[in-house]
């Protein structure tokens, strides 16, 4: 127990401050101001992959190291979208799982944002459309953000997350 | 030596060291799978394909079994009647990883095997139905494609008494994406970019099996300098997926504090992977011929001080997690893998190592520069997570120790050469050890610098339904620990 106490007094505190929100991401504004005040910036997202090679996973799951330390800023990853107010999808959704991001989509409650994740959430990326798969977030269900890269970085992310939440 | 005779018979394939091609007649597709179980060999990758050139008669279809032996690899190819009711000759008694490959290539393909379970796999279209398990108190819990956490879509059946796991079973196919139709419609001299898609997390291991079987084609020698900053690429790969399951594993036992310090190492590691190549992930930096970015002796050397330096600081964790007795009571003996059992299963890369299978393609069949660079392989006999995770602390080291060989004496001159077109019709294997294991592609050239056929294969395709044993008499609480100590692919197995 000594050791990891020491371990961490001796890392100290690493994480760096969030990007500002880059209104270049935004697809729609949907989200009233005074909504965006009340639900201030403690958002809870839930993240869907629709079919990912999940190079896009990878980097989302890097926003909870202490660098970027995502619950640092009043976010957090939750288990259920009815506990969720931002979903996070990534892949071309794939036709085996259209059905279920259109459930997780009804099922979180309004007001709810969704931020398209990665180039194949944003385009299709190069798997476009095609007998399998329907391309691209948009094509799907509604959304505000889209953020590309293959992978977007953990910075990137965490821009169109806040991006998503300005009202 | 009945496997032998097959051996003899068959025909050195491109790509990997030792591969050879056998055309086989019906009664002998059995036969070849019973001598390479005989002698103490694994299926690697069975795959359904249509023999048809271009213009040709529709509905020629041929399936293929690459079996890993202690030769090299023999790939089966069993050409099937025009007849679309024919059975094949199921592998599943000789090997059980075939059931499932087997499916899936009857929903591709439509070509379909002996074999008992005619359920679907991949084609969510048709009915599917689990196999439920009947009694007293018995009840179902069911989990996914949407799972709680962020990881790839899947889904999980568990038959329950109480607390304890009596029976899961799997249903994947919901990240199917029509890969290999995908592969189809690109030139052969950019199927590299898909591949490194397969599995996001074995892009290298994807893109070099993928190089390795094109170039083998067309006779492209690869420059000793490409063939070094490919190996330190794989080697990062290996080294920052193990950093990452390391945490979750510390933080599915309820340790977060391991959590926060191996997900920080590996944010380290990715941060100097990017200085030198300029990507994280290193999607797009293996091509044919080579590699696209080159590395400056500077670059080298900042990349071996973060390597050192990550590798120093995970001796000292894996001391924190050896001494902490949670953590220790929660990783031994749970979700074990008898060696037996793992060996019937023909379980690969790290899950079968952990097992007490020893087998490592870096080893077994080495390319440049694993052939001069000697890596060691890591065995355990434990079966349990523990076992799993020690497995990858010791290749932490190992690859680290490599790492720094490599960037060390990395020779000079070009990092690519040029890459011809393969003729039509011409087959090569590729077959890389990626973090998880052995990864294989299968790429058939078409005419003028087309795709006519690639199977990427994944060792998940193996492991998954080992995962459903390991998993029998724990608790339900215990299986996010128990799967993310084998970390399987779903994109890699739903392609």
């Amino acid at each position: 127990m000594l050791k990891a106490l020491r371990k961490i007094a001796s890392i100290g505190l690493i994480s760096e401050p969030a990007p500002a929100p880059d209104e270049l991401l935004r697809v729609r504004h949907a989200l009233d101001a005074t909504v965006a005040a009340v639900l201030g910036r403690a958002l809870c997202i839930r993240h869907v992959d629709a079919g990912s090679c999940n190079g896009c996973e990878l980097e989302i799951q890097a926003l909870g190291n202490p660098y970027y330390n995502l619950e640092g800023h009043n976010i957090r990853f939750v288990a259920s979208p009815r506990h969720a107010d931002l979903l996070l999808v990534t892949g071309p959704v794939v036709r085996n799982m259209e059905m279920a991001l259109r459930r997780v989509y009804a099922a979180t409650p309004d007001p709810k944002l969704v931020v398209a994740v990665g180039d194949c959430g944003c385009t299709g990326g190069m798997l476009g459309e095609c007998p399998a798969a329907l391309g691209r977030v948009a094509n799907v269900i509604p959304v505000d953000v889209a953020v590309p890269g293959c992978p977007p970085s953990p910075a990137r992310i965490l821009q169109a997350i806040l991006t998503a939440i300005q009202g | 030596m009945p496997l032998r005779r097959w051996w003899d018979r068959a025909e050195p394939l491109a790509g990997a060291p030792q591969v050879r091609g056998l055309g086989v007649r019906p009664e002998e597709w059995l036969q070849v799978a019973q001598d390479v179980a005989a002698s103490g060999g694994v299926l690697l990758a069975l795959w359904a394909s249509c023999t048809a050139a271009s213009g040709g008669s529709a509905g020629e279809r041929a399936i293929y079994a690459a079996y890993l032996t202690d030769r090299g690899v023999l790939v089966a190819e069993l050409v099937l009647p025009v007849d679309a009711a024919h059975l094949y000759p199921g592998l599943e008694s000789i090997f059980p990883a075939a059931a499932r490959m087997q499916r899936a290539a009857r929903d591709l393909f439509g070509a379909r095997s002996s074999d008992p379970d005619a359920r679907p796999w991949l084609d969510h279209d048709r009915p599917y139905e689990f196999v439920r398990v009947d009694g007293e108190g018995v009840h179902e819990i069911a989990v996914g494609p949407v799972h709680a956490g962020i990881i790839e879509p899947g889904h999980f059946r568990f038959s329950v008494v109480g607390e304890k796991v009596l029976k899961l079973e799997e249903r994947f196919g919901y990240a199917h994406k029509g890969l290999e139709q995908r592969f189809t419609e690109l030139p052969i001299l950019q199927g590299h970019r898909l591949a490194a898609r397969v599995s996001g997390d074995s892009a290298v291991a994807y893109a070099w099996a993928y190089c390795q079987a094109l170039e083998g084609m067309t006779g492209c020698a690869l420059p000793p300098r490409a063939a070094w900053l490919r190996a330190v690429c794989l080697e990062l790969e290996r080294l920052a997926n193990h950093l990452g399951d390391l945490g979750a594993l510390g933080n599915d036992a309820g340790f977060a504090f391991g959590l926060t310090q191996f997900s920080r190492l590996k944010e380290d590691l990715l941060r100097a992977t990017a200085a030198a190549f300029g990507q994280r992930y290193l999607f797009d930096v293996l091509v044919p011929g080579g590699v696209a970015v080159d590395l400056s002796a500077g670059g080298a050397c900042a990349l071996a001080d973060a390597v050192w330096a990550v590798c120093a600081e995970t001796v000292e964790l894996r001391r924190i997690y050896d001494e902490h007795e949670g953590v220790r009571d929660r990783f031994t003996g749970t979700g074990r893998l008898a060696p037996q059992l793992a060996a019937r299963l023909g379980v690969l890369g790290l899950a079968g190592r952990a097992s007490g299978q020893a087998r490592d393609v870096r080893v077994d069949l080495p390319v440049p520069p694993y052939t001069e660079v000697r890596i060691a392989k890591v065995v355990q006999h434990g079966g349990d997570v523990a076992a799993r995770v020690a497995v990858r602390f010791e290749e932490v080291q190992e690859s680290g120790r490599m790492l720094i060989g490599l960037l060390a004496r990395l020779p000079g001159g070009a990092h690519a050469a040029a890459v011809g077109v393969p003729p039509d019709g011409a087959l090569g294997v590729g077959l890389i050890e990626g973090w998880r294991g052995p990864v294989l592609v299968a790429l058939q050239a078409g005419p003028l610098g087309a795709i006519r056929r690639c199977h990427p294969h994944d060792p998940s395709w193996q492991n998954w339904p080992a995962l459903e044993h390991a998993i029998m008499d724990n608790i339900v609480a215990d299986f996010p620990l128990i799967n993310k100590s084998f970390n399987l692919a779903y994109s890699g197995v739903d392609l």
